[in-house]
């Protein structure tokens, strides 16, 4: 899924974090169409694994993004999500505090009638947060995405710990992968306009999960399955997109689809992935995929699409999505919705939303 | 109709004496001013308080700090963090550049809570600058321009942020403090989890602490503004005396209006509401100049109170003040409240005064013998109870208390006593003029006595003051002597020099005494603990108030601790008591040494023991024993040799002057309000005696109808103000000794924590009398005046116009 944190952190950055981070975001916003001295995304790089899971401090920004949809002991469905995001304020790394890394991380817990954020921002180069390859641990704080120890064969975040904190909520879960990494657009080269943006992208869409959400009514047992997002670029999106609505969608049928529409002043800007249950992935020409609200919720004080028809005739694919919150709104610095969903129609399914610029 | 008829009936008065008037409006404003301009520092420097206590949000959130005073290491905010704790690292230190320092303070902005950013620091576009090498320095517009030049972060100017301080990125100000990877102090946010791991057993030696809501510089300089508002407040009450003076005058004089207006048929209530509008505008006109005027006292003062914070406290106070609306309105309202105390008794009785009352002047109310006695009375109750509140009592406002009731208590009891010894003189004359003289000065007492009380306060506040200031300036330099004996003090950049600087100066001195110290918790509350070298420059110097007679040895083998007068009077430490340390240790109270000016409690152990307990104390500091005739060249040679800038160099004689200057500064606002005071007392004289000459016409006629010449009526009228100025210079002396016993025993305790022996200085008094006798003759001259310059035919009228 997604390109969305690229302004969402952008945007995190420009709303006012503390203020003087509002600074750095104009600054950004003066880089984000020509990334001065940081690495630019190629089409035809062959990902190297496990050092690519680690971080690219040459990339202007970077994450690593995982929504789970769980099914608790109660029977309810609950939605998960962890993310770690990187973002460079000059390329490279330097020790101490004088790196110019900014690391960030979301993490929220979605229930039907709750949805509970929490925030947190570190520097790079001291130890509060930061990401290694080998073996894998990405943390900020207490919270944690962390390698369980290496299985032969096994891709290193085959199999993962993942932690989470925040002032009412906790969670500890355990993800093994089912399926193989999945790399986006054309081999992992993910355009993201018109104009030819684009971003590295690759997925961990098959993770098995288990594990426990504690809640202020008590712990919960859950199971089900997450999705991991891995971007890194430096000049994420066109100038004159101004959101995006972005879809991960986990088919019953063991098949899954990456979709998303970037707003534009214009018709805007749509692609998709179909990825098969043995992680084959297909990608789809811009276009190919449409998508259209059917229903809102008013939400923070904003009207928000939460219901939504998606259709993708060269497979036969007519759905409407639901929210299971429709509330689900991230209360962060920059605002935005993310939440789990469920749909039906021609195929049936869960998935997760995340919509910006709303 | 008749109420716009009165009232110009009324008000016509102040047009013919409008002398009368002018006396009323500068008394009145100028008791507002001295109040207000009080107020007015006390406001800016509070202001200046809260500000610095808001800086990081030490008022509003937790903080962690080391228990020992050491820094707290980087790896352990990391390891906090990563157990979950939301922590923001905070270092704090001073800069010195070249002339100046620099307070700074480095915050890391990803973690700190929002309400611990001070208004506008980094509300700009800078944080990529703030964060990356070089960074930025944000400091107050005031500090910029003295930085500038400086090899420094490029500098910012932020209007939140007191003059002195200087706030950057926690790295930028590591690297210029030359501490890497350390922090003073954790800010904690609010919300934390529940259920997160105890902070001790994570990073153990440190410690949780509560928000401070009012700061420590706001506690520690309370005392110095209590004082301030003592000093105000009697200047206020000097001032009073005028306007009560003032408008008894104007009242009796207008006895015979309010009766007309009264017969024709004008209520007592319209009557009493006319004569209070009047006042009331009266106060607001006067009220409004007070204020202004306030605003001009406070504005000269300011920079020696900001001066004296600085010194003494450390505190930054801006020299210039604002204008606050609260300060407008309270101003007003003390004017106001002044005027309507001062003019009570004389509404109430013209709300009281029967229709048909006498017209003429009572030449001025009379004091009957009953009267005096009730004052007398009056007086010896407040004496005794100010004397239980001083035995039984405790705390500053006590203390206060006891110096009012003192004050109060003199004031009341003069007119008793001068009463009584003029009556003792009348007695013993014979001559005829000399009777007169007596009976007729004792005719004039009732009317006097209320100028005379207001002299009597400001001299006996004079002298106590006095008193107090020169005994302190006494014993704060034969203690300086004492305390700094030490040639030369040098103090290293970092502990590599400070090794280097050691191996250097041996043999080049007769001791290089460590001056070293940390800071944290003792008995709940901030202290400094220094380590002191076994050296005869301490056993020979160090001003001990206690000792146990081994005191010396037992702090050189590490058993015993030295305390200072403060820390011993706060918790009523003696020798013999045992004492427990940060770092969890106990030691043995084995002396108690005298610390003027130190604000904080403070202890001396032995240089091994803090080191032993203190591993990490930074050994910057030494101060150095060699021939006085040496010191040139040596502090020549380390600053070749060490390259040491010229702060870091200080003789014994630039430190003791430095010290004496501060001390002077502190003073010299209290002398200030002093000589304020006893002009407005000279004023109120003034008031009193216009008020009396009008009056005493039909007094004196007879008595020149007797034969004697004008001449001759001026020198004895002349003679009289002396006399009771003498007189209430006499009484002045043992209130105003009483007054410095009780700032130096009792206030100074309260307020500072240490009590200073009490000496004596005629020499000032002289100067003092003669400038009462001089300010009493002056305000005796108009008057005076107008009786030279009165005509025979004016005298012989008194006769035909007898009323």
């Amino acid at each position: 899924m997604t390109a969305r944190t690229v302004i969402s952190f952008l945007m995190a950055l420009l709303l006012g974090l503390c203020p003087p981070i509002a600074a750095v975001a104009q600054g950004f916003a003066g880089l984000g169409t020509t990334a001065e001295g940081f690495a630019v995304p190629q089409p035809g790089k062959a990902f190297a694994f496990p050092s690519d899971h680690g971080a690219h401090p040459d990339f202007r920004i970077e994450w690593w993004y995982i929504t789970a949809n769980l099914t608790g002991a109660d029977g309810k469905a609950y939605g998960v999500q962890w993310t770690l995001f990187r973002s460079a304020l000059q390329p490279g790394e330097r020790e101490g505090w004088s790196s110019p890394q900014i690391w960030m991380g979301h993490a929220a817990v979605t229930t039907p009638e709750r949805h509970f954020v929490s925030e947190r921002l570190a520097r790079g180069g001291i130890g509060q947060a930061g990401v290694t390859a080998e073996p894998f641990d990405a943390w900020i704080d207490d919270w944690r995405m962390q390698a369980a120890a290496p299985v032969a064969g096994r891709d290193a975040v085959a199999d993962v710990t993942l932690k989470a904190a925040g002032q009412d909520f906790s969670y500890a879960l355990n993800l093994t992968a089912e399926g193989p990494i999945v790399r986006q657009g054309q081999e992992g080269y993910s355009v993201k306009s018109a104009a030819g943006q684009a971003s590295y992208y690759y997925s961990q869409p098959f993770y098995d999960v288990r594990g426990t959400l504690s809640l202020p009514g008590g712990d919960v047992a859950v199971t089900g399955q997450a999705w991991l997002d891995r971007e890194w670029s430096s000049q994420p999106l066109a100038a004159d997109q101004t959101g995006w609505d972005w879809f991960s969608l986990h088919l019953d049928s063991g098949e899954k689809l990456m979709g998303f529409r970037l707003r534009d002043s214009g018709a805007g800007y749509t692609s998709a992935t179909w990825i098969a249950a043995d992680g084959t992935p297909s990608p789809l020409p811009p276009g190919a995929l449409s998508v259209s609200p059917v229903s809102t919720a008013e939400v923070a004080g904003r009207t928000v699409p939460v219901g939504w028809h998606l259709t993708l005739p060269a497979r036969g694919l007519d759905i409407t999505t639901t929210a299971i919150n429709p509330h689900a709104w991230m209360a962060t610095r920059t605002p935005y919705w993310e939440g789990p969903i469920t749909f039906g129609g021609s195929h049936a399914g869960r998935g997760y939303l995340e919509m910006t610029g709303y | 109709m008749m109420r716009r008829t009165a009232m110009s009936a009324l008000l016509s008065h102040w047009r013919r004496r409008p002398l009368q008037l002018v006396m009323l409006l500068l008394g009145l404003s100028l008791a507002t001013a001295l109040w207000s301009g009080v107020q007015a520092i006390n406001a800016e420097a509070r202001a200046s308080y809260d500000r610095a206590a808001a800086t990081l949000g030490q008022d509003r959130l937790d903080r962690i700090v080391s228990g020992t005073g050491a820094p707290i290491a980087q790896s352990e905010f990391i390891a906090l963090r990563r157990a979950g704790w939301l922590v923001s690292p905070v270092i704090e230190g001073t800069l010195r550049l070249g002339p100046t320092r620099l307070h700074l303070i480095g915050i890391d902005p990803l973690t700190m809570p929002a309400e611990g950013m001070a208004g506008d620091i980094g509300a700009t576009n800078d944080l990529l600058a703030f964060l990356t090498p070089p960074g930025l320095l944000y400091v107050s517009a005031e500090t910029a321009e003295r930085l500038s030049g400086q090899s420094l972060p490029p500098l910012k100017v932020s209007a939140s942020l007191l003059a002195g301080i200087g706030m950057t990125d926690i790295g930028t100000a590591q690297q210029l403090l030359g501490k890497p990877g350390e922090i003073s102090q954790l800010i904690v946010a609010r919300g934390q989890r529940q259920g997160l791991p105890p902070v001790e057993q994570i990073a153990p030696g440190l410690v949780a602490k509560a928000p401070d809501a009012q700061g420590d510089l706001a506690r520690l300089t309370d005392s110095f503004h209590l004082n301030l508002t003592a000093f105000g407040f009697l200047a206020f009450a000097v001032g009073l005396f005028i306007v009560y003076s003032a408008i008894g005058l104007a009242f009796e004089q207008r006895r015979a209006t309010f009766r007309t207006l009264r017969s024709l048929g004008l209520p007592a209530t319209t009557l009493t509401g006319l004569l209070l509008a009047e006042l009331v505008g009266f106060s607001i006109i006067a009220g409004i100049a007070g204020v202004l005027l306030g605003y001009l006292v406070g504005s000269v003062l300011l920079p020696g109170v900001a001066a004296t914070l600085q010194g003494l406290y450390g505190a930054s106070v801006p020299g210039t003040l604002t204008l606050r609306p609260q300060w407008w309105a309270s101003g007003l309202a003390i004017a106001l409240f002044g005027t309507l105390a001062a003019a009570a008794q004389s509404l109430w009785r013209v709300w009281r005064m029967p229709l048909l009352a006498p017209a003429q002047p009572r030449a001025w109310a009379r004091a009957s013998e009953s009267g005096l006695r009730l004052q007398a009375a009056a007086a010896i109750g407040l004496f005794v109870a100010t004397i239980a509140l001083a035995v039984f009592g405790s705390g500053l406002v006590v203390g206060f208390s006891v110096l009012g009731g003192l004050l109060l208590g003199a004031a009341l009891l003069l007119p008793v006593l001068l009463a009584l010894f003029l009556a003792l003189m009348q007695r013993l004359t014979r001559r005829p003029i000399a009777e007169w003289f007596w009976a007729d000065t004792r005719q004039q007492l009732p009317g006097l006595s209320l100028a005379l009380m207001a002299l009597l306060l400001a001299l006996s506040a004079n002298i106590g003051v006095g008193t107090m200031v020169s005994s302190f300036r006494l014993t704060f330099t034969g203690w300086l002597d004492q305390r700094l004996a030490a040639e030369l003090y040098v103090t290293a950049r970092d502990e590599a020099q400070a090794a280097d600087l050691r191996t250097w100066l041996t043999g080049r001195v007769d001791a290089a005494l460590p001056i070293w110290s940390v800071s944290g918790e003792v008995r709940g509350a901030p202290a400094e603990i220094f380590g002191v070298a076994d050296d005869p420059t301490y056993r020979g110097n160090w001003p001990l108030l206690a000792r146990a007679p081994d005191t010396w040895d037992r702090v050189a083998t590490g058993t015993g601790a030295l305390i200072n007068e403060q820390l011993s009077r706060r918790d009523g430490l003696v020798i013999g008591d045992s004492l427990m340390l940060p770092g969890g240790w106990t030691t043995t109270v084995t002396g108690v040494y005298s610390d003027y000016g130190n604000p904080l409690p403070q202890v001396m152990i032995g240089i091994d023991a803090l080191t032993t307990h203190y591993p990490d104390v930074a050994r910057l500091r030494y101060g150095l024993r060699l021939p006085s005739d040496n010191v040139g060249a040596l502090s020549e040679a380390l600053r070749e040799r060490f390259d040491l800038p010229p702060e870091n160099l200080v003789d014994q004689a630039s430190l003791k002057r430095r010290s004496l200057d501060i001390f002077e500064q502190t003073f010299s606002v209290t002398a200030a309000l002093n000589i304020l005071t006893l002009g407005v007392a000279g004023l109120a004289m003034f008031a009193s005696l216009m008020t009396l000459s009008t009056m005493r016409l039909p007094q004196l006629a007879p008595i020149w109808a007797m034969g004697l010449t004008r001449r001759q009526l001026i020198l004895l009228e002349l003679a009289r103000t002396l006399v009771l100025a003498a007189i209430t210079l006499l009484a002045a002396l043992p209130v105003g000794l009483g007054l410095a016993w009780v700032l130096l025993s009792v206030v100074n305790v309260e307020a500072f924590g240490w009590q200073l022996p009490m000496h004596i200085f005629p020499a000032d008094w002289v100067r003092l009398a003669a400038l009462a006798l001089a300010a009493s003759l002056l305000s005796a001259f108009i008057p005076l005046r107008q009786l030279a310059a009165i005509s025979p035919s004016d005298l012989l009228k008194v006769f035909a116009n007898e009323r």
